[in-house]
């Protein structure tokens, strides 16, 4: 009996194992290996030849939550980079060659990043627009530094995210945002009796606080209070709230996401606790949580690198609506200045969809560094060699429930 | 008659890895493999090293402990904090990741020891929630640990980097929620192969052997087992570090899988412990090899279904009962066996025509 079973499920792993392998020998003879170039580049020409006479298409792929409790990112990646990619191929192309695009859920998690990785290298990606979340980025990075395949993030604000030299991001590092953050405040003497609350249990959040303590000090910024929460307790903030009050703070920087942040303005308007509440571009989004008195909100300073009501990306909102049937949020944007980038680099770089993924990434790493682009988070955006961004971060305010920028 | 058949039914659990472990070798070299199916090796391995450990608890033992995750938390910090901070005292890669191997296992089986001696006392779904507790707890602990290191030594601190006090030569190693970034990738499917082996080496041998019998007796009839001088508690103990070690061992191969580890809910928290049970369920609960198999069909099944799109996990939902319902509904008992009468007449009924 018990032996039946053993066979029927060692069957079915034989059979899976076999199946996968069958699979992909069809793939293999499509394209591939470095081995067989010749026959690689010849059946893709073919493959090629009868939808976009031009001279194929490059292979984009995008990895990112699509399911589970970070999916509203990778969703909105996805989104921008298929917005992007159609705008691309219906004004012609990169190059004469179209993109062709293909995403992949990693479930926010590490090793499902990787698994996903590896699909999208079964189905020979060229150039990869991701991970959106941190963890999985660094997994992925290390993964592509390994076979040398261009990468690009559009969300990725871990440092170690953009580590290794393939790697470019749109966004700015964690640290990054918190300088940012207590330059623009001294500068604009905002205050300079500073609180901090922040999630001690994200290192997006205390990636952000820690830059900002050790800048804080250089701006004359003394900070009064520094209350820590974590994912389990981020349902009620009075004690915290307190502390700052009691300290007389002058401003309260939140480098947290939005919804923490929208409880914290309802309990601090509860106290009569009125300071400048400061965020940086994780309180984007504040606008739209479900049952929030958007008056609240009044008032509150947030870094972040795009607007939907601003006048620039006008035309992308529109688009996206269009398109999706919700407002796009920075997610959204970043990964369609991802893909803008790699176009501007493409054409500096001259690729062309015949090239295996490794000369492209050689190609694609010079031309990062010597291309500029007007983007929809920034204007004049460049890189460096190490694959980070140089643009001015915008700092906006909520003025009568829309973002003013400053 | 009965100890050939043990070595029977062991050998044909070792012939199905190293049979497939040749499988592998083969496609490899006629270039059948994806990249997808070639990352997945090491976390097949893995995880089928979970689940046979955790089968030594469940199955052999007949405690239920939800809580496995948390040793293999516990062995992926202790291995990867030893890779990353001997990287100058032991240069060789390859040693270095034997050395955490060995490491990792003793450090869990240790936590395993300790937790075992109050919480072993409980039993059933008391233990269950203890165990619980303890995954939830040691994933906490090391999500507000920072520990650096610089030339005077190492550096303590629950609250922020900055609070290590260290000087300009320091290195943080464990950042708190974010873990130990950089370990390097060491695990190869080889060494995971091989770890596998091992650990159903030591699991059968276990079961088939005098402490084996002693500690399936207790889990039959604990009274019994007391009146005829079975010492109980070090029994369990036994088992449960045992099984808790083979966890650290398999937290190791994860560590050093990928270039970054942190303790969050979906890797090291109670989602995992019981997805890792349910490899045992489905296996069966007793059977190494069943456990074995199921890690390895529930693992590749929903990377193969990635075709599918939003419905993938509907899908593996919906084939996991199925799977479930066949496996151990008695109706579908029931049936199986009907059906295995049926072909053993026709073979019978075909050898008598052929005479």
């Amino acid at each position: 009996m018990r032996k039946f079973v053993g066979f029927g499920l060692a069957a079915v792993l034989a059979f899976s194992l076999t199946a996968c392998g069958g699979g992909s020998s069809t793939d293999a003879t499509t394209a591939a290996p470095a081995a067989d170039n010749e026959t690689a580049a010849d059946n893709k020409d073919s493959e090629a030849s009868a939808p976009a006479a031009e001279g194929g298409s490059f292979k984009l792929g995008v990895i990112g939550p699509l399911t589970g409790p970070a999916a509203a990112y990778g969703i909105a990646v996805q989104n921008g980079v298929d917005l992007a990619v159609k705008e691309i191929n219906a004004a012609g192309g990169v190059n004469g060659a179209t993109l062709e695009m293909n995403s992949q859920d990693d479930e926010h998690d590490p090793e499902k990043s990787v698994n996903a990785y590896n699909t999208l290298k079964d189905w020979n990606m060229q150039m990869l627009v991701g991970a959106v979340t941190s963890k999985p980025c660094i997994a992925v990075a290390a993964e592509t530094a390994n076979d040398n395949l261009f990468q690009i993030t559009p969300s990725g604000s871990a440092v170690e995210c953009a580590a290794p030299e393939n790697v470019f991001r749109v966004c700015f590092a964690d640290p990054a945002q918190g300088t940012a953050s207590a330059q623009y405040i001294g500068d604009h003497k905002l205050g300079t009796k500073i609180a901090i609350i922040y999630d001690s249990s994200t290192e997006y959040s205390s990636g952000i606080r820690e830059a900002f303590v050790a800048e804080a000090a250089n701006h004359g910024l003394e900070i009064v209070a520094d209350e820590a929460f974590t994912a389990d307790t981020n349902t009620d903030f009075s004690v915290q709230l307190d502390k700052a009050k009691d300290a007389g703070a002058e401003l309260v920087f939140l480098p947290i996401y939005y919804q923490e942040a929208s409880v914290i303005l309802k309990q601090a308007s509860d106290k009569e606790f009125a300071p400048v509440f400061f965020g940086v571009d994780g309180m984007d989004g504040i606008l739209s949580v479900k049952n929030f008195d958007t008056s609240l909100a009044e008032g509150v300073m947030l870094l972040t690198p795009f607007s939907a009501t601003e006048e620039g990306s006008k035309a992308f909102t529109e688009a996206y609506v269009a398109a999706y049937g919700i407002e796009p949020n920075q997610f959204a944007a970043d990964a369609y200045d991802a893909v803008y980038a790699i176009k501007a680099a493409a054409e500096k770089a001259g690729i062309t969809p015949e090239m295996d993924a490794s000369a492209i990434c050689d190609a694609m790493k010079g031309a990062m560094t010597e291309i500029s682009i007007d983007g929809l988070t920034g204007e004049g955006m460049t890189w460096d060699a190490a694959g980070e961004t140089g643009k001015a971060p915008k700092a906006v305010k909520i003025v009568n429930g829309v973002y003013e920028m400053q | 008659m009965n100890k050939n058949k043990v070595r029977m039914r062991n050998g044909i659990t070792y012939g199905i890895v190293v049979g497939c472990w040749i499988l592998v070798q083969i496609m490899d070299q006629t270039g059948h493999m994806t990249s997808l199916l070639k990352g997945i090796l090491v976390p097949l391995c893995m995880y089928s090293i979970l689940a046979i450990s955790l089968n030594l608890t469940v199955g052999i033992l007949g405690e239920l402990s939800l809580g496995h995750a948390g040793f293999m938390c516990v062995g992926a910090f202790a291995g990867a904090f030893f890779t990353k901070c001997m990287e100058n005292t032991f240069p060789n890669l390859q040693l270095r990741f034997f050395l955490a191997i060995l490491i990792g296992a003793a450090v869990a089986g240790v936590c395993g020891i300790l937790i075992g001696i109050p919480v072993l006392r409980l039993k059933g779904d008391y233990l269950a929630i203890v165990t619980l507790a303890f995954g939830e707890i040691i994933k906490n602990l090391i999500n507000v640990m920072y520990i650096g290191l610089d030339k005077s030594g190492f550096h303590f601190s629950i609250k922020d980097t900055m609070s290590l006090g260290m000087d300009e030569t320091g290195v943080v190693i464990i950042k708190g929620a974010q873990g130990i970034t950089g370990t390097p990738k060491a695990s190869t499917f080889f060494i995971a192969v091989l770890l596998l082996l091992l650990t159903l080496f030591i699991v059968l041998n276990l079961i088939n052997s005098r402490t084996g019998r002693a500690i399936m007796s207790i889990r039959d009839n604990r009274i019994a087992a007391e009146s005829i001088g079975i010492n109980i508690t070090k029994y369990k103990l036994m088992a449960f570090s045992i099984s808790a070690a083979l966890a650290g061992v398999a937290g190791v191969l994860y560590a050093h899988n990928l270039s970054t580890l942190a303790a969050t809910p979906k890797n090291f928290g109670y989602n995992m412990s019981i997805i890792i049970l349910v490899f045992v369920v489905l296996g069966g609960l007793g059977n190494i090899r069943g456990s074995m198999i199921a890690a390895v069909v529930l693992t590749l099944l929903p990377e193969l279904l990635r075709g599918l799109n939003d419905y993938r996990m509907l899908i593996y939902a919906i084939v996991l009962i199925v799977m479930m319902l066949f496996n151990s509904s008695p109706k579908a008992i029931e049936i199986r066996s009907v059906f295995i009468e049926r072909i053993k007449k026709k073979k019978e009924a075909a050898a008598k025509e052929a005479a």
